[in-house]
């Protein structure tokens, strides 16, 4: 036991000092448990967001209204659907299978991002999702570039590309809707009325109250704190949402400097409620990525089965 | 509507209505890129038809977009086989109803490239190197439906079962497809049928997978005569346009 005890402060120590030398971590580094286990968590949390937001923009592949929105929704979603296996491969090179991760999923052990708990209303709703949800997704993603952790960093470089597409695109759905109709711009406004708030708080929690920040903070797997980055993303689209005419839903909402807001309080208590599963979607998400596994169960069987007899 | 653009709307709907089957697998499929190759798919197949009904527009020069030819024409306009406008029952389903149609489109869009229309020869051209890949991709679900499980092999027999009476209205002549073949823009669907019955023998062979023995193929959806199944398509296809006609998306 005594001779164990050294060698781990000298591993500790050596690790701190890879991360304090902005090294990055790569898979077969010596890491601590804690630092292996928040990034599992973390990224394939990531990793089951990128792939349940499909539903969502999914749901309105078959209504897109026009050829050319249904090809960048289709294109878009593929895109998700990719960051989830770029993810999913940096969360593998931590030691646990795809399959596992999905299980801990579906036993719901592992989480993602509450956000897509929130139900696509309408067309615009799409427009409101590439726009602000891919918009404080990158916010984020940006920031996580530099993460400490060598494949995640890596992957966060290449989605970080596609998600500032998905953002215009997004932006341009809301603009084109704002220049059309009354119905479009009522849809717009209505869009943007229910996904602002979910928006924010995909940032997390306010720093004061983020229970998984400071170690990850001091190991540089989170490189800046929730507020900063919900607050830049704040400042970033309100002018974007004025220059269309549309006006974001915080009556509270106060303009302190030239391009710096202050929002109105965040109501945590629904946003718990969400984490928790009583999301208007939560169940219904859930049971789909389930059923849709169960379903393919037979398929998987078949393609090893088949592998294994050639 | 003059036959030559009645006969660009064929081919162009067959890519467009399977298209919309596939986005509607989205998020469904077995495993995560099994979900995206089937969306890869769909995407090709709606830059087909987008290219196809673009042109029809235009050549038509009554100020319809392809858009308008999508989203404002009712069922009875639709030129589309039965086959792809069938649901996606399983995968079993989704996989038949593909190969079968990637057969069918990898040999006609080979005959066309010979179409003294050069938009249609050019569409062949540009068509062929992805058809090819969707081909390449469902022979080989095929093979792994086919010669895996017995499970799988049960119900690869009941989609194929179920989706070959509508397998041959690809090769059926209508009088479209007669007056084009005649004036050398469309193909001889003869060749494509014999070739694409080659290429299911050869695949359903390695498959362990057998042709049905009932042989009765419908038809009639070259001629707008259609399954239930395309009201219900179009109406969500087409329900943004058909309910805010003025709108601009
Ligand atoms: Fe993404
Ligand atoms: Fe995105």
């Amino acid at each position: 036991m005594n001779t164990i005890a050294p060698a781990m402060e000298e591993l500790l120590a050596a690790f701190e000092e890879k991360i304090n030398a902005e090294v990055k971590i790569e898979p077969k580094d010596w890491m601590p448990e804690e630092y292996r286990q928040h990034l599992i968590r973390q990224i394939s949390q990531h990793a089951h967001s990128e792939v349940i937001g499909m539903q969502p923009e999914g749901n309105w592949i078959s209504r897109a209204p026009s050829l050319r929105s249904k090809k960048i929704l289709l294109a878009k979603i593929q895109d998700e659907g990719g960051h989830g296996l770029y993810l999913y491969s940096a969360a593998e090179t931590l030691g646990v299978s795809r399959e596992q991760f999905i299980a801990w999923l579906h036993e719901g052990k592992a989480k993602y991002s509450s956000v897509f708990n929130y139900p696509t209303l309408n067309w615009a709703d799409v427009g409101a999702i590439g726009w602000l949800v891919d918009g404080a997704a990158i916010t984020n993603q940006v920031s996580l570039q530099r993460t400490s952790y060598g494949p995640y960093a890596r992957a966060m470089v290449r989605i970080c590309k596609e998600e500032s597409f998905h953002q215009r695109q997004g932006y341009e759905i809301m603009w084109r809707m704002m220049e059309g109709t009354k119905a479009q711009q009522q849809m717009a406004q209505d869009a943007l009325n229910r996904w602002w708030w979910p928006a924010l708080m995909m940032f997390g929690p306010h720093d004061s109250d983020s229970p998984h920040s400071s170690l990850a903070m001091k190991w540089k797997i989170k490189r800046e704190s929730n507020d900063y980055l919900r607050d830049k993303f704040i400042n970033k689209t309100i002018p974007q949402a004025e220059l269309i005419g549309l006006k974001v839903p915080d009556p509270n909402l106060q303009l302190i400097s030239e391009g710096i807001y202050k929002h109105g309080d965040i109501n945590w208590d629904e946003f718990w409620e969400v984490v928790k599963g009583n999301g208007p979607c939560n169940q219904q998400r859930l049971e789909h990525h389930i059923k849709a596994h169960k379903e393919g169960a037979w398929v998987r069987a078949t393609a090893l089965a088949s592998k294994s007899n050639n | 509507m003059e036959s030559k653009l009645k006969y660009y709307l064929q081919v162009a709907d067959n890519a467009l209505i399977l298209s919309h089957r596939l986005g509607e697998y989205s998020s469904h499929g077995p495993f995560l890129e099994e979900d995206l190759a089937n969306t890869n798919v769909a995407l090709d197949l709606i830059g087909i038809a987008e290219s196809i009904l673009d042109e029809t527009g235009r050549q038509e020069g009554l100020g319809r977009t392809g858009d308008d030819l999508a989203y404002r024409r009712n069922e009875t306009e639709f030129l589309n086989c039965l086959l792809v406008e069938q649901p996606n029952t399983d995968f079993a389903f989704v996989m038949v109803r593909q190969f079968f149609t990637d057969a069918f489109h990898f040999y006609f869009f080979s005959e066309l490239t010979k179409s003294n229309d050069a938009f249609l020869s050019a569409v062949g051209y540009k068509s062929l190197k992805e058809v090819t890949y969707h081909l390449r991709r469902s022979s080989e679900w095929m093979i792994r439906l086919g010669d895996g499980t017995p499970e799988a092999n049960a119900k690869t027999t009941h989609a194929i079962q179920t989706l070959w009476k509508f397998s041959h209205e690809f090769f059926i002549e209508n009088a479209i497809d007669l007056e084009m073949k005649n004036a050398g823009i469309g193909v001889d669907l003869k060749v494509v049928e014999s070739n694409w019955m080659q290429k299911i023998r050869e695949i359903f062979y390695m498959s362990k997978l057998s042709i049905p023995e009932n042989n009765y193929q419908y038809s009639g959806g070259k001629n707008g005569v259609h399954t239930e199944n395309l009201g219900y398509i179009l109406a969500e296809m087409q329900y943004l346009p058909s309910k805010y006609p003025d709108a601009v998306w």
